[in-house]
């Protein structure tokens, strides 16, 4: 080989090593990100036999560093030469799988379990699982955490023999001595019983269940019950009762409120994996007691589900499982004394509307949304407002009408802006289900003066929000309600509220049409051209700019073109600016 | 850093579930004071009386001190079973009575435990430990604030501490009883005992944390069986709290007592200490609540370095490794533990780290804020590190020389410069040679640099 070519192809490989014993880890980390095309200048065979050693040997650094490398190592298959050579990755894999920070280890498991697709069955057992069982047995709880991972992707396509062992090596991390190893056993159970055989399932993985289950550290039991979850639903409906619904049960009641809240948490994915009959007889009364239960925290995390955990029911007794079971303890929550359960509940309950038809709706449901629209926290009632449109199909919000209007006042003037902004991104909707004589009595004044809201962000939101109640009312509604009064604001003293004016031209003019904008708005706007104030004057040029292509050609040319060009001479520069561009835009010049 | 599993959240602000993280934030710009106020006034749910259905109804008992010699146990045994009844302190009008024949038992027996000799039989140690069990041993109920900081907020505060308190006032002295025997007590106060006194550590109530420390080194003390265990689970808990939940309350507690732990261990340091110390202790640096324990973690660590001075350099290399990037308030806790080990520093260990550890210093020297700066400054006030800087002054000056130079030019604080001054003018004096070299190469290489542009 020529010296000179030599050199070139050491090049790559050099600049690397040299810029990873870079003292400025950006530097460092730029040239990990880089790696495939260094891999991809030496070629498959120097990668496979210069590269990984290198990194495998030289890589010690900080967690960034080795995040970048455990995940480009993940996609490196084609650049060692294809799966044939796939297994040359599992060295640096390996040891950045025992490295103690979280991220790192993960990301590097991640990569594993990516490649491990790409080995053949007899790769997987040759090079693959040995390098699971040396993790599986380490010495520190690391490698051991990231082999629980790693069990679930090789099981499916190795011998008999080698799953018995794997088997076995699972089994043994389930009673580890330290709890970080078993909690990553306990999260990974569930993934582990999908790819067992459902006889290995029964005898294996229920013990290991139940064991996690009944775990000393309430972190460990509470994984199990995700893991209990997808279990059940392996099973065939005759072993539920005996496998897993005793420890399920045991779960719900568990003294650890980190636990029943997990259940609480899961239960929607519960109840589908247990199927209707266990459904009724069990988990009725243990979602009843979810939602009684004595901390907040999981009274919520009930809370969240009950639309879902109702609709779920089967079809032939749901409506006397709500009505005698669910409801009354919803009547309970709706008087919680946290907010979060309330404001939980409040997000969900309006939907039980669809569920129970419009007599139960009338007289049971509706008298909770009243209190809850009455409720002392802001995000409560917004939340029923938010949600309308469920009970609207069922029962028409004219029911509500005279109760929500007080609880729509009430948060258009709130204090905070936050609660004022959400309730203005309301306003359509209502609008739309109110219909629009309601509105214009009773809500109309309400989208007006948010208008003068000393708030910009409510002023931006309120003009927006007229531009959507346009779209949905029409034309015509804007002449006759809001043009008139947006309009008038023109002539007011505050130089906000006179920008505002055009801020909400800006908004309607597409939506009313070019013969409202013409006639009624565009006059008003030349007006302003002369306004003391600069920032409004710079305003009608912008608004001009936005309003122009709403215009017919002889009103921009006999009355458009002519302010801007005065207000193009203006001595204030951004009016001058803005004027220009507003020429240009609009190709009057 | 990331959790690797998924844990449910401790609080109802936590980012996984959906109710939680909109709840004030979406609709209030400026909540998080008013809501701390509001949601402490939000009664402490404890989850220790969700199975109590019939509270029993408590009789006064006739006093120990008036009991003759002969039912004295038997009263005692009976004072004890009744402190196994529990009260609801949420409710502090409810059963007042009852609370307070309690209160009145348990004093009695913190009295009598502590002065009377002869009354800890072998028959009331099954029944003592249970009464602790049975009081103390709960879940503790979900932080009332999300952001919990233990330097800002005030801490949630044990409703049932009157009785709590006296609880473990009876256990203290009942370990500390001159009649106390390990030997019967290792029978009940066991493995799982122990790890269910570990886990109420995380308790918000600074009261109940002082007392599970004193307990639990007590308990350390006189059952040597446990050792081993409480030391591993004591790792876990650390382990934990780095890697993956970042909360616990209770971590500068259990460093104080594995402070006074490390003092007795045995030379030369087993393995599992050292391992203690690399992968524990001095990971334990990258929390982001380090404030609230660092004292005594750089306890723990000198500690190690006066027991044994061969793991200096795996300390000062842990620490450069996790050294603060963006935080200056830890730089400054990082630079005075610096100082506490280069103290105590024997100057054949100082050689082997002296490169990277000046190295860092200058990188203070440097830093903008002038805390960092001042601080790292600082070390030349300090008589033996001088003495050591003095000895390795060829190799250090050469370190900090251009920092020292460049930041004496351009640094925005005076103080700062004239420390700076200080310092050039010590070097200049150690060694007046070096000092001209330096400022010469220095003033050609800058030279030099003008010329390249």
């Amino acid at each position: 080989m020529a010296g000179a070519e030599g050199d070139d192809s050491l090049y790559p490989i050099a600049v690397l090593i040299d810029e990873l014993r870079n003292e400025d880890v950006q530097l460092r980390l730029n040239s990990i990100k880089k790696l495939s095309t260094i891999a991809l200048a030496l070629g498959v065979e120097r990668t496979r036999t210069e590269l990984l050693p290198f990194l495998t040997d030289t890589i010690y650094d900080e967690d960034e560093v080795l995040l970048a490398l455990a995940e480009q190592l993940g996609s490196f298959t084609v650049l060692v030469g294809g799966p044939e050579f796939v297994h040359c990755l599992l060295p640096p894999l390996e040891s950045l799988a025992t490295v103690e920070e979280t991220v790192v280890r993960d990301k590097a498991v991640e990569s594993l379990r990516k490649i491990s697709q790409e080995h053949s069955p007899v790769d997987l057992e040759v090079h693959f699982v040995p390098l699971v069982k040396r993790l599986a047995s380490g010495d520190w709880f690391t490698s051991r955490t990231s082999a629980c991972g790693l069990f679930g992707v090789c099981y499916p396509r190795v011998s008999s023999t080698v799953k018995a062992e794997i088997r076995q090596h699972f089994r043994t991390l389930c009673s580890d001595d330290t709890p970080m190893v078993r909690r990553a056993a306990s999260s990974k159970l569930g993934e582990f019983a999908k790819v067992l055989e459902l006889d290995y399932v029964k005898s294996d993985i229920i013990p290991l269940f139940t064991a996690l289950a009944s775990d000393e550290q309430d972190s460990v039991r509470l994984l199990a019950v995700e893991a209990g979850v997808s279990i059940a639903a392996l099973l065939p409906q005759e072993d539920l009762e005996d496998l897993v619904m005793p420890t399920l049960r045991q779960a719900a009641e568990d003294k650890s409120w980190r636990v029943r809240y997990m259940v609480a948490d899961k239960f929607s994915e519960l109840q589908k994996a247990v199927g209707p009959e266990i459904t009724k007889n069990d988990l009725v009364p243990a979602f009843q007691n979810l939602l009684k239960d004595c901390e907040a925290e999981v009274r919520t995390a009930a809370a969240n589900k009950v639309k879902v955990f109702c609709e779920s029911l089967p079809e032939d007794s749901r409506e006397t499982i709500i009505m005698t079971h669910i409801l009354p303890c919803v009547k309970e929550l709706v008087s919680d004394t946290n907010q979060h359960v309330k404001s939980a509940l409040a997000s969900v309950i309006m939907g039980l509307s669809t569920i129970l038809g419009k007599d139960n709706t009338v007289e049971h449901l509706l008298p909770l949304f009243l209190v809850q629209l009455k409720d002392e926290y802001p995000e409560v009632r917004l939340n029923i407002i938010s949600n309308l449109d469920c009970v609207n199909e069922v029962i028409g919000i004219r029911q509500l009408s005279q109760s929500l209007l007080p609880a729509i006042v009430e948060l258009a003037e709130d204090a905070k802006w936050r609660v004022r902004l959400a309730i203005i991104e309301y306003m359509p909707l209502l609008a739309g289900q109110l219909g629009v004589e309601f509105f214009d009595e009773k809500l109309n004044s309400l989208c007006m003066a948010w208008l003068i809201d000393h708030v910009y962000a409510i002023r931006e939101a309120a003009t927006c929000n007229l531009m959507k109640l346009v779209e949905k009312f029409g034309a015509e509604w804007a002449q006759n309600t809001i043009v008139p009064k947006v309009l008038g604001m023109a002539n007011d003293s505050n130089y906000l509220h006179r920008m505002t004016t055009l801020f909400c031209i800006n908004a309607l003019s597409e939506v009313c049409g070019q013969e409202i904008t013409t006639k009624h708005m565009l006059p008003v706007v030349l007006k302003m051209s002369t306004d003391q104030v600069a920032n409004v004057r710079f305003n009608v040029a912008r608004c001009l700019q936005k309003i122009g292509p709403v215009l017919d050609s002889s009103a921009l040319q006999a009355e458009v073109k002519p302010v801007l060009e005065k207000l193009a001479t203006d001595q204030d520069m951004d009016v001058k600016y803005f004027a220009l561009e507003a020429i240009s835009v609009l190709a009057l010049a | 850093m990331e959790t690797p599993t998924k844990l449910p959240p401790s609080s109802p602000s936590s980012p996984t579930t959906g109710f939680s993280v909109p709840s004030a934030e979406k609709v209030d710009g400026f909540p998080r004071r008013s809501m701390r106020r509001a949601r402490q006034r939000r009664s402490h749910s404890s989850s220790q009386f969700r199975y109590q259905s019939s509270q029993v109804e408590l009789t006064p008992l006739p006093l120990l001190k008036d009991a003759p010699v002969a039912e004295l146990h038997d009263l005692f045994c009976k004072k004890l079973q009744q402190c196994c009844v529990l009260f609801d302190f949420l409710d502090c009008v409810a059963d007042l009575k009852g609370k307070e024949i309690k209160r009145a038992a348990l004093n009695e027996l913190v009295e009598s435990v502590a002065t009377s000799r002869g009354v800890l039989i072998e028959p009331l140690y099954p029944e003592a430990i249970k009464m602790i069990s049975v009081n103390i041993f709960r879940t503790l109920p979900p932080s009332e604030n999300p952001e919990f900081d233990p330097e800002e907020d005030e801490p949630a505060l044990e409703a049932s501490w009157p009785h709590l308190q006296l609880v473990y006032e009876f256990f203290l002295r009942f370990l500390e009883s001159p009649d106390f025997q390990p030997s019967l007590a290792k029978r009940y106060v066991d493995q799982k005992f122990v790890l269910q006194l570990l886990e109420l550590f995380d308790s918000e109530d600074p009261r109940e944390r002082e007392y599970l420390k004193t307990i639990l080194h007590r308990v350390y003390g006189k059952l040597l069986g446990l050792r081993a265990y409480i030391r591993k689970q004591i790792n876990n808990i650390f382990l934990r709290f780095i890697y993956e939940t970042e909360r616990f309350n209770g971590v500068a507690e259990l460093l104080e007592i594995l402070g006074s732990i490390i003092n007795g261990f045995a030379l030369p340091l087993k393995s599992e200490h050292k391992q203690f110390l690399v992968r524990v202790l001095i990971p334990l640096h990258t929390a982001k609540s380090l404030s609230i324990f660092h004292a005594q973690l750089a306890y723990c660590v000198v500690q190690f370095m006066e027991k044994d001075a061969t793991v200096t350099e795996h300390i000062i290399r842990g620490l450069l490794r996790y050294w603060p990037k963006t935080c200056t308030q830890k730089e400054v806790m990082f630079l005075g533990e610096i100082e506490e080990i280069l103290d105590v520093i024997e100057p054949s260990q100082f050689i082997r780290v002296q490169e990277p550890l000046f190295k860092q210093i200058a990188a203070c020297i440097s830093s903008p804020h002038f805390q960092v700066a001042e601080r790292a400054l600082y070390f030349w006030n300090n008589e033996y590190i001088l003495s050591l800087i003095e000895e390795n002054c060829q190799v250090i000056l050469p370190l900090v020389f251009g920092t020292l130079y460049r930041v004496s030019k351009e640094h925005w604080n005076q103080t700062i410069i004239s420390l700076i001054y200080n310092v050039l003018k010590t070097f200049m004096e150690m060694n007046s040679k070096l000092f001209d070299d330096l400022t010469s190469s220095y003033k050609v290489e800058k030279q030099n640099e003008i010329f390249r542009l």
